[in-house]
């Protein structure tokens, strides 16, 4: 099968959704001529043409509203937000206005659109450029939220998003935008609300996502080498979450630990663990529910600090370790 | 009232005289009516403990809305704000459905779940009314992208108060509506007071329409207690948008009753309220109309009544309608 970047397979899946569906068109701050920030958008424009492919100035609350606006008239916006953090200044377009229009409308409205921002740390930029803050958005219902951690993921799960009929926020990871990965040349859809057991394991269950799929993988192929079968359940999507998966993954290995670059204290972990914990998976756990999640810091500028304020493959591993000592 | 010189007036509005038919100022009449008398109820169910929550009163500032709307085609779309049953009745929604709507019913426009400050009527173009000051700005201004978009030659009505215009969102939605040139018409109904902010502390310039300068579109300043003189505004402010792009419109209008249920009027004088309520529109409009010989009396005590007994209607509609299902309470979160 071919290989394409993360980035290269997001812009695919804008790309081929705007084909089929006039109704789609994408909008943002420098994804015109200048490609975007991280480059996802190059030559959209030539295709597309500046109606469908606006760039914006620099507002994102009006980004993030006139597409809610957009959508409840009958387009499919894609809405660019350049780095995740600044979804805050266009929050209460996404949470008050977008999320909330179906019900207080008694489902009379429909808000089908698609926030894409790149979220994470590890790129130097410090603490209002890195963030992870989907737990934010998870704690808002009327929200989707999905966080691809591959390339196939990226592309199939953007499609179902653009297709979805709800206001979907799509996190991107900025440091996987360049990391390639098999997808095919043909049609496919990723469904919201499925997680990918990414390796299957006896021992122990990694439930993850985003970036840190990657990194557990990896711990996991280690650990292996020692003859610990570790199990890592990447969500994909966390709301709708895919509860099934993770509760029969538990019954499986007995032990759970939760991997999130995300800052630990109210994090989205912590409704993983209460999930498995008032299940019957409960019942099969060998040792208590462990998370690895990012310091209670904002993400810090020297490298060696940065890479520190999130997990790291060595707290990956002991906790594993731990766990089943 | 601040007078209005024509060199303030922008070039969407220029002073000429729109002919507006009888029926048209019957039919505007009619309306400002049924809004006086839906909020006259609304707010003895308050007083009364019928219905609960809060609620904003539109009292006194009934010519913006319906003149406003009566310009408008029936497929244009409109946002409302917290004070927002002037828009929607003007809209066209039925009465009885919004009194149960506002009395937490079934068969409420939400199913109960919206109320007072929530009701949306989307079959007609109105995409609702909105609990945040300033949050439907940017929502009318993407309705303006689908419209540019689809290339039909429907207008969008965005209106707010003179509170929202010191929101961030004015400023990002009127801009992006310039440069993409949007076919939204911006109106700011500036009851001159935020809460119990007063327009003059809130703002450095004493007329709000200036601040379409700086987005280098049309602004205009109209006497919101004249029903004829708004639906002239924004009747021309449509042919204008279509073709190029957005204007802002400031109503100056005052709100007779308190900010909400809580207020105690302690910011305003017995006396800016009573100069005020000499220049109510529904009076004026009624004089006006007989006075240049569109009704006779007869005519209009038929509206007065015709206007009570469709607000009588809602109400018993309303109070036999079962209330929202408990069944209904996890729906409608996700659409399918």
């Amino acid at each position: 099968m071919r290989e394409i970047t993360y980035a290269e397979a997001i812009r695919e899946a804008m790309s081929e959704e705007m084909r089929r569906d006039p109704s789609v068109f994408f909008m943002g701050e420098d994804i015109g001529v200048y490609g975007g920030a991280f480059g996802v958008s190059v030559g959209m424009i030539d295709e597309f043409g500046p109606e469908r492919v606006r760039d914006t100035p620099i507002s994102e609350a009006a980004i993030i509203g006139a597409a809610a606006g957009a959508a409840v008239t009958g387009s499919r916006p894609i809405a660019e937000i350049q780095f995740s953090d600044f979804v805050a200044i266009g929050l209460d377009q996404l949470g008050n206005q977008a999320a909330k229009m179906r019900y207080m409308f008694g489902g009379r409205a429909q808000v089908p659109m698609v926030v894409r921002a790149p979220a994470g740390s590890g790129t130097g930029a410090a603490a209002q450029h890195s963030q992870s803050q989907e737990a934010i958005y998870c704690h808002i219902p009327g929200l989707k939220v999905v966080t691809p951690s591959t390339p196939y993921d990226a592309k199939g799960l953007l499609k179902s998003a653009i297709r979805d009929n709800n206001p979907v926020v799509f996190l991107e990871q900025k440091l996987l935008y360049r990391v390639k990965g098999p997808v095919p040349e043909e049609e496919y859809t990723v469904p919201l609300g499925r997680a990918d057991v990414k390796r299957t394991g006896r021992d122990l269950t990694i439930v993850t996502w985003g970036r840190m799929a990657g990194m557990c993988l990896e711990t996991a192929v280690r650990l292996a080498e020692e003859g610990i079968d570790v199990e890592v359940v990447d969500l994909r999507s966390l709301v709708p979450l895919d509860k099934e998966t993770v509760v029969e993954s538990v019954k499986k290995t007995g032990h759970l630990l939760i991997v999130h670059e995300a800052v630990q204290s109210a994090g989205y972990g912590g409704e993983i663990a209460a999930l498995v914990a008032d299940s019957e998976a409960f019942f099969y756990l060998d040792a208590p529910i462990r998370r690895v999640a990012g310091l209670d810091v904002p993400i810090p500028y020297n490298p060696t600090l940065e890479r520190n304020a999130v997990p790291t493959p060595e707290r990956i591993e002991r906790a594993v370790r731990d766990l089943l000592g | 009232m601040p007078r209005i010189s024509a060199a303030e007036r922008g070039a969407a509005v220029e002073e000429r005289a729109i002919e507006v038919p009888r029926e048209l100022q019957r039919e505007m009449y009619l309306k400002m009516l049924q809004i006086r008398a839906f909020e006259e109820k609304v707010a003895y169910f308050f007083s009364r403990g019928m219905v609960h929550g809060t609620t904003h009163l539109y009292m006194g500032e009934e010519a913006t809305a319906v003149g406003a709307v009566a310009s408008l085609g029936d497929d244009d779309f409109i946002t409302s704000t917290h004070r927002g049953h002037g828009h929607t009745i003007a809209k066209g929604i039925e009465l009885p459905r919004m009194m149960a709507e506002l009395l937490g019913k079934q068969s409420g426009y939400c199913k109960g779940k919206g109320g007072s400050m929530h009701i949306a009527d989307l079959a007609r173009g109105n995409l609702g009314a909105n609990g945040v000051v300033g949050g439907g700005i940017p929502i009318a201004t993407g309705a303006g992208i689908t419209i540019k978009l689809r290339g039909d030659d429907r207008v969008v009505a965005c209106f707010f108060g003179d509170g929202a215009i010191n929101e961030g969102t004015f400023h990002e939605s009127v801009n992006l509506a310039s440069v993409w040139k949007l076919p939204v018409i911006y109106i700011c109904e500036n009851n001159q007071y935020g809460m119990s902010m007063s327009v003059r502390r809130a703002t450095n310039i004493d007329d709000l329409s200036l601040r379409a300068k700086a987005y280098g579109i049309p602004g205009t300043r109209v006497d919101g207690n004249d029903v004829l003189a708004v639906y002239r505004a924004v009747r021309e402010a449509r042919d204008y948008v279509r073709k190029n792009g957005p204007v802002l419109i400031v109503a100056e209008t005052y709100r007779f009753s308190g900010h909400s249920k809580s207020d105690a009027n302690r910011y305003r004088t017995k006396e800016e309220i009573a100069e005020w309520r000499e220049r109510d529109p529904i009076a004026r409009m009624r004089k006006r109309m007989l006075e240049g010989g569109s009704a006779t009396e007869e005519e209009l005590v038929e509206l007065e009544n015709g206007a009570r007994r469709s607000i009588e209607e809602a109400v018993k509609y309303a109070e036999e309608s079962p209330e929202s299902s408990i069944d209904e309470l996890e729906t409608d979160v996700y659409a399918d």
